[in-house]
C-alpha cells in the first residue's frame, strides 16, 4: 500500500492549489476577453461547458509534450522518438524530422515480440498474401477463416480451458461480454482499481455494481455476505447471479491479484469469477500461462478468463476462454462477434506463431529463454531501484514497476530530463491515478539486455536526485554487490 | 343539570380562590396562569418521551450464514438450444469475390469489400513493408509511445481526403461510435436518434446517460415532429447540448439518410449532427467522399462524422473527423482512444494506400453503382422476398414479404434459404443477425454486399440462384 509522507502530501496539495488558482485567473481573463469578441456559436450550447475541460486546458496542456510522443520505429528495446516543437506555448505540437534513439521503458513489450521476429514475421507475411489484410466481414458472415478457428484452438490450449473466442480488440471484449453475461437483476463486484474497459462494460450491462477494496479478500467477503443477505436494492429479492471481476496484474500498481483467496471465497458464496489477464498472460508463470500458473490456481475454478494479445504477443485483439457451452452461447449473442469485423489475419498469425515460440514448438528454446529473461530482468530492476531509495510499487515477478512522483511539477521534470538523456519513460497523472499519487511507470521487456538496464538505472538515479523523488533512504553501496553481480553473469 | 351546575360552581370557586390571587414579585397571578403552567408541564413531559420506534435488529452472523447457504444463483448461461450450436461457414482463402468454402469455390456476397480493394497489390505491398519495418502490434496506447508516425500520416490523409481540419483514428470499427458518443453527450443532454441504428451507437447512447428520444426509421416527418415537441418541452435549452444521430447507410435496412433535409432541420432547431458513414465512405458521392458529397452539402455542416474502415477501405479500425475542437476533445476524453492500444501500423498504412487508390481510380465507384443496379434489377420479381434497401446502397437487403410472425422463425427461414443457396448454387449470402442486446426492431432479411470486383456472371449467378431457391421455398408455403 502507498503511504504518502505528510510533507509530500502538503506540498502536492499546495502545488495543485496554485495551478488551480492560476487556471481560474486565466479563465476569468479569457471570459473577459471573449465578452468583447462576438461568439460564433449562434445559439448552440458550447461543446464543452466550463469546468469539464478545465483540467485539460489549464493543467494538461502545460505538460502535453510528455504524452503522446510519436515514434518512427518499432517499439523494441531501443526506438526512435520523433521530436516535436511548439510555437504557441505547448498548445499545439508539430512534428519535426529529427529523431533521437532512446531506450524504451514504456511500451508493453514483455516478451520482445514487438519488432520483426525471425520466426513470426515470415509467417505473417505469408498469411498476408494468402488472406489479405482484413476480412471486411463479421465472424458470423464471411469473416471466419480456417486461421481464426486454429487461433481459437491454440489460445484455448495455451490458457488451459476447453474453448476460447477471439475478438479484434481487447477493450471491446470487456465492454461487449459483461452485458451479455449479467443483465438487470445481477450483481457485479469489481476491484476498486479495475481498468476502464471493465467499468464501461459493467455500466453498459445494467446490473448493480459494488466495489471492494483493492486486493483485499476480507473486504470482498464482507461485501458478498452483506449483498447476498440484503438482496436487490429496494425490492430485496435475491440476486440472479453475482460476478466478481478482478485483474491478473494491475497496470498502475504492478501488483499481482490475490487469486487463491478470492477464488476460495467465491466458491464458498457461489459467485462467478471473471479474471482479466491483460498484462499477465504470457509474462508471468513458468511457461507463461499467466497468473493462474504463477499462483497455483486451477483454471477450472476460474469461470471466465479474459485477456489481450497486445502486451506479450506483440499483436492486437482480445480473447475469452471458458467452458464449451459458455463460448457457444457467447458466439450466439455477443455483439463483438456478430457485428464487428473479425480480427485481421496477419495479427492472428502473429499470435499463433508467438504462442508456438513461447511453448517451444518452433524447435528452439527461445520461448523459455524469453520467459526466464523477463523474470530475471524485472526482479533485478526492481531490487536495484529499491536499493537506490525510490518508492517502487508492485510484487516480485511482475514486469510493471511504478515509481512514485506525487508532486505535479515532478512529472514533466522527470519525463523531460530522462528524454534528454535518451531514456523514454511513461509518466501517469490524474485522471488515470488518484490526484495525489502521480507516478512514472516502467515496463521491463525480455528484449532489454543487462547493459540497457544498467544504463537505465544510472540515468534514473541521476534524474531522481535532480528531481528529488528518492523518498526512502538509499541502502549504502556494499562491495559484495559488485562481486554478486559478476557471479550471476 | 344539577351536577353540571355544581361542577361549574366548583370551578368558579377554585378559580376565584384566594391563593389564585396571590401576588408574587409584584405580578398578579390569575388562576388562568396556573392552568397554563400545568399545560406547559404536560407538553414538556410528552415531548421528552421517546417516540415509538421499532427496535433496529441487524442480522446476526448466523442468519447471514443461513441466507448465504440458501441462496442459489442462476447458471451463468441459459441452456444451449439448437440454433446456438450452428457454426458459421469457414473460409479457406481470402474473403474476395471468389472464395473457397469446404473445398468448393463459391461466389462471395458476404464481405463488405465494396470497392474490391482486398488483395489489391498496392495494399499488400504497403502492408508488407509496414510489417517488416514496424512489426505487427503497436504495444501501447496512443498516449504512451503507441503513436507511430503512420498513425499521424493516416489521420492527416483522411482529413485531407474529406476536407476537414483533422481526424482521429480508433483501433476498432465498433468502438468508434461507442467511445465518441459518451465523450460529447453527458447526463442531461438531449439526443434524437433513428430507431434503426446499430448496436455500437445504442451502447454508446446508453453509456452516455443522456435523454434519448427515438424517431421512426428514416422518416423525416417523424423527425420534424420530434424536434418540434422536444424544443417546446425544453425551453431552458441554452446550456443543453442537443444532437441528432443518424447513419448514412443503415446497416439494418440499407436505407439512405436524406442529409439535406436533416441539415435543414438541424439549422432550424439548432442541433448538432452525428453521422456514421461506415457503409457510405468510399461508396457514395462522385469521388467517394460519402453522403455529404452525394447530397452536395459542405462537410463542415455535419458536426461529427465517424466511419469504420473495415468496409470500403479493406482495412480495420475506425476514424472520427470534424472541427479541431471536436477532434482534440476526443484525444483525452474518449475512453476507447485513451485506454486502449492503438491501431496496428500496417493497417494504418493499408488505409492510406486505399485512399490513394480511391482517389486515383474514381471509376471503381461507377462500377460499383452499375453492379448494384444490375443486381437489383435481376432480383426484382423474386418470390416471397422484396428489396427493402435504397437503389444506391451497397448492401442489398431482402426482407420477407410476409413475416412468419416471430423473429426466431423468420431468422430460421432466412437461414434455410441462405444455406440452400450455398449448398446447391455455391453463392454465399447471409441473413442479418440480431444479438439479444440489440434494441432495434426493424425486420430481418438476407443481405448481399455488392463489390466493384464482382463480374456480370457473378451477379447473374446470384440473382438466378436466389430466385430459384426462393421459388422452391415459398411455393411450399403458398
Amino acid at each position: 500500500m502507498i503511504t504518502i509522507p505528510y510533507l509530500t502530501a502538503l506540498t502536492t496539495y499546495f502545488s495543485y492549489g496554485l495551478l488551480f488558482a492560476f487556471g481560474q485567473l486565466r479563465d476569468f481573463f479569457r471570459k473577459f476577453i471573449d465578452w468583447w469578441k462576438a461568439s460564433n456559436l449562434q445559439g448552440y450550447a458550447p461543446i464543452c461547458l466550463g469546468l469539464e475541460d478545465f483540467y485539460i486546458r489549464r493543467l494538461y496542456l502545460r505538460i502535453q509534450d510528455c504524452f503522446g510522443r510519436p515514434i518512427s520505429s518499432p517499439p523494441d528495446a531501443w526506438f526512435d522518438v520523433v521530436e516535436r516543437v511548439s510555437n504557441d506555448n505547448n498548445k499545439t505540437l508539430k512534428r519535426t524530422t529529427k529523431v533521437s534513439r532512446c531506450l524504451n521503458l514504456g511500451s508493453y513489450n514483455y516478451l520482445g515480440f514487438a519488432a520483426a521476429d525471425e520466426y513470426c514475421t515470415p509467417r505473417v507475411t505469408e498469411t498476408l498474401q494468402r488472406y489479405s489484410a482484413s476480412t471486411c466481414s463479421t465472424r458470423v458472415e464471411g469473416g471466419s477463416t480456417a486461421l481464426h478457428v486454429e487461433l481459437e484452438q491454440v489460445v484455448a490450449d495455451f490458457v488451459g480451458k476447453p474453448a476460447a473466442m477471439v475478438t479484434g480488440m481487447g477493450y471491446v471484449t470487456n465492454s461487449a461480454i459483461l452485458p451479455v453475461l449479467v443483465r438487470h437483476g445481477g450483481l457485479i463486484i469489481s476491484d476498486s482499481l479495475n481498468h476502464n474497459s471493465i467499468v464501461n462494460g459493467a455500466r453498459g450491462s445494467g446490473a448493480t455494481i459494488r466495489v471492494f477494496q483493492h486486493n483485499t479478500p476480507s473486504h470482498l467477503e464482507r461485501v458478498l455476505r452483506e449483498q447476498i443477505a440484503e438482496g436487490q436494492p429496494r425490492t430485496h429479492r435475491p440476486w440472479k447471479k453475482i460476478i466478481v471481476v478482478v485483474e491478473g496484474i494491475y497496470s498502475m500498481e504492478g501488483e499481482l491479484c490475490k487469486l487463491p483467496e478470492i477464488v476460495s471465497i467465491c466458491k464458498k458464496y457461489k459467485a462467478y469469477v471473471y479474471l482479466d489477464e491483460a498484462h499477465s498472460i504470457g509474462a508471468v508463470g513458468k511457461t507463461g500461462r499467466g497468473v493462474c500458473e504463477l499462483l497455483g490456481v486451477d483454471t477450472a475454478d476460474v469461470d471466465i478468463m479474459m485477456g489481450t494479445f497486445t502486451k506479450s504477443f506483440g499483436s492486437c485483439g482480445g480473447y475469452i476462454a471458458g467452458s464449451k457451452e459458455l463460448i457457444q452461447y457467447l458466439k450466439y449473442t455477443c455483439p463483438a462477434h456478430l457485428y464487428a469485423t473479425s480480427i485481421s489475419p496477419p495479427a492472428a498469425q502473429q499470435i499463433i506463431s508467438a504462442i508456438k515460440v513461447i511453448l517451444g514448438e518452433d524447435g528452439s528454446s527461445r520461448g523459455a529463454q524469453k520467459l526466464a529473461q523477463i523474470r530475471e530482468n524485472s526482479n533485478y530492476f526492481r531490487s536495484e531501484l529499491q536499493k537506490m531509495g525510490f518508492e517502487v510499487l508492485g510484487d516480485n515477478d511482475s514486469p510493471v514497476m511504478p515509481i512514485m512522483l506525487y508532486n505535479p511539477a515532478k512529472i514533466p521534470a522527470f519525463s523531460r530530463e530522462c528524454l534528454k538523456q535518451n531514456v523514454a519513460v511513461v509518466t501517469v497523472a490524474f485522471p488515470a491515478t488518484p490526484l495525489l499519487l502521480a507516478r512514472a511507470r516502467i515496463c521491463i521487456s525480455a528484449a532489454h539486455s543487462r547493459e540497457d538496464m544498467v544504463k537505465a538505472l544510472e540515468v534514473i538515479s541521476r534524474v531522481g536526485d535532480m528531481v528529488g523523488i528518492k523518498y526512502f533512504p538509499a541502502e549504502p553501496k556494499k562491495p559484495e554487490l559488485e562481486e554478486g553481480r559478476k557471479k550471476s553473469e | 343539570m344539577n351536577s353540571l351546575k355544581n361542577a361549574s360552581d366548583w370551578l368558579t370557586f377554585a378559580y376565584d380562590a384566594p391563593f389564585a390571587r396571590a401576588v408574587v414579585f409584584g405580578v398578579p397571578i390569575g388562576g388562568h396562569l396556573f392552568v397554563e403552567g400545568l399545560l406547559l408541564v404536560v407538553i414538556l413531559f410528552l415531548l421528552s418521551q421517546k417516540s415509538y420506534k421499532p427496535p433496529k435488529r441487524p442480522l446476526t452472523n448466523k442468519e447471514i450464514d443461513e441466507l448465504c447457504d440458501e441462496w442459489t444463483p442462476e447458471s451463468l448461461i441459459p441452456p444451449i438450444t439448437e440454433e446456438m450450436e450452428k457454426e458459421a461457414p469457414i473460409l479457406e482463402s481470402a474473403a474476395r469475390p471468389h472464395t473457397i468454402i469446404n473445398g468448393k469455390e463459391v461466389v462471395n456476397f458476404a464481405s463488405a469489400n465494396y470497392l474490391g480493394l482486398m488483395g489489391h497489390e498496392k495494399l499488400l505491398e504497403s502492408c508488407t513493408s509496414a510489417l517488416e519495418k514496424y512489426g505487427v502490434g503497436s504495444c501501447g496506447p496512443r498516449g504512451f509511445y503507441g503513436t507511430i508516425d503512420v498513425h499521424l500520416d493516416c489521420e492527416a490523409r483522411i482529413a485531407k481526403f474529406l476536407g476537414t481540419p483533422d481526424s482521429i483514428l480508433y483501433s476498432y470499427g465498433l468502438s468508434t461510435m461507442f467511445s465518441a458518443i459518451p465523450a460529447f453527450c453527458k447526463k442531461g443532454d438531449l439526443v434524437i436518434v433513428d430507431e434503426g441504428v446499430h448496436w455500437g451507437i445504442q451502447n454508446g447512447l446508453y453509456l452516455s446517460r443522456s435523454t434519448i428520444v427515438y424517431f421512426k426509421h428514416n422518416n423525416m416527418e417523424s423527425l420534424k415532429n420530434t424536434l418540434e415537441k422536444v424544443t417546446q418541452d425544453n425551453k431552458r435549452a441554452k446550456k443543453l447540448r442537443r444532437y441528432i444521430v443518424v447513419e448514412a447507410v443503415y446497416q439494418n435496412s440499407g436505407q439512405l439518410a436524406p442529409l439535406d433535409e436533416i441539415i435543414r432541420l438541424k439549422e432550424k432547431y439548432r442541433f448538432r449532427v452525428f453521422l456514421d458513414e461506415s457503409n457510405s465512405f468510399g461508396v457514395l458521392g462522385k469521388s467517394g467522399r460519402g453522403l455529404s458529397e452525394h447530397y452536395k452539402v459542405p462537410i463542415d455542416k455535419v458536426d461529427i462524422v465517424t466511419a469504420a474502415m473495415g468496409h470500403a477501405l479493406a482495412s480495420e479500425g475506425g476514424f472520427c473527423t470534424g472541427s479541431n475542437r471536436v477532434v482534440d476533445h476526443q484525444r483525452l476524453s474518449s475512453s476507447g482512444y485513451v485506454f486502449s492500444a492503438s491501431l496496428p501500423p500496417y493497417l494504418a498504412s493499408a488505409a492510406i494506400t486505399a485512399i490513394d487508390v480511391i482517389e486515383a481510380n474514381p471509376k471503381l465507384l461507377v462500377k460499383l453503382r452499375d453492379n448494384i443496379k444490375a443486381l437489383c434489377t435481376g432480383l426484382s420479381g423474386i418470390q416471397g422476398l422484396e428489396i427493402a434497401s435504397d437503389m444506391l446502397s451497397p448492401i442489398v437487403f431482402l426482407v420477407l414479404k410476409k413475416s412468419t410472425g416471430s423473429l426466431k422463425s423468420d431468422l430460421q427461414l432466412l437461414q434455410d434459404i441462405a444455406d440452400q443457396v450455398l449448398k446447391e448454387h455455391s453463392v454465399f449470402v447471409v441473413p442479418s443477425r440480431r444479438s439479444t442486446l440489440d434494441k432495434c426492431n426493424l425486420p430481418v432479411g438476407i443481405r448481399l454486399f455488392v463489390s466493384a470486383a464482382h463480374t456480370e456472371s457473378d451477379l447473374q449467378k446470384a440473382y438466378e440462384s436466389l430466385k430459384s431457391v426462393a421459388a422452391s421455398v415459398f411455393t411450399g408455403q403458398n
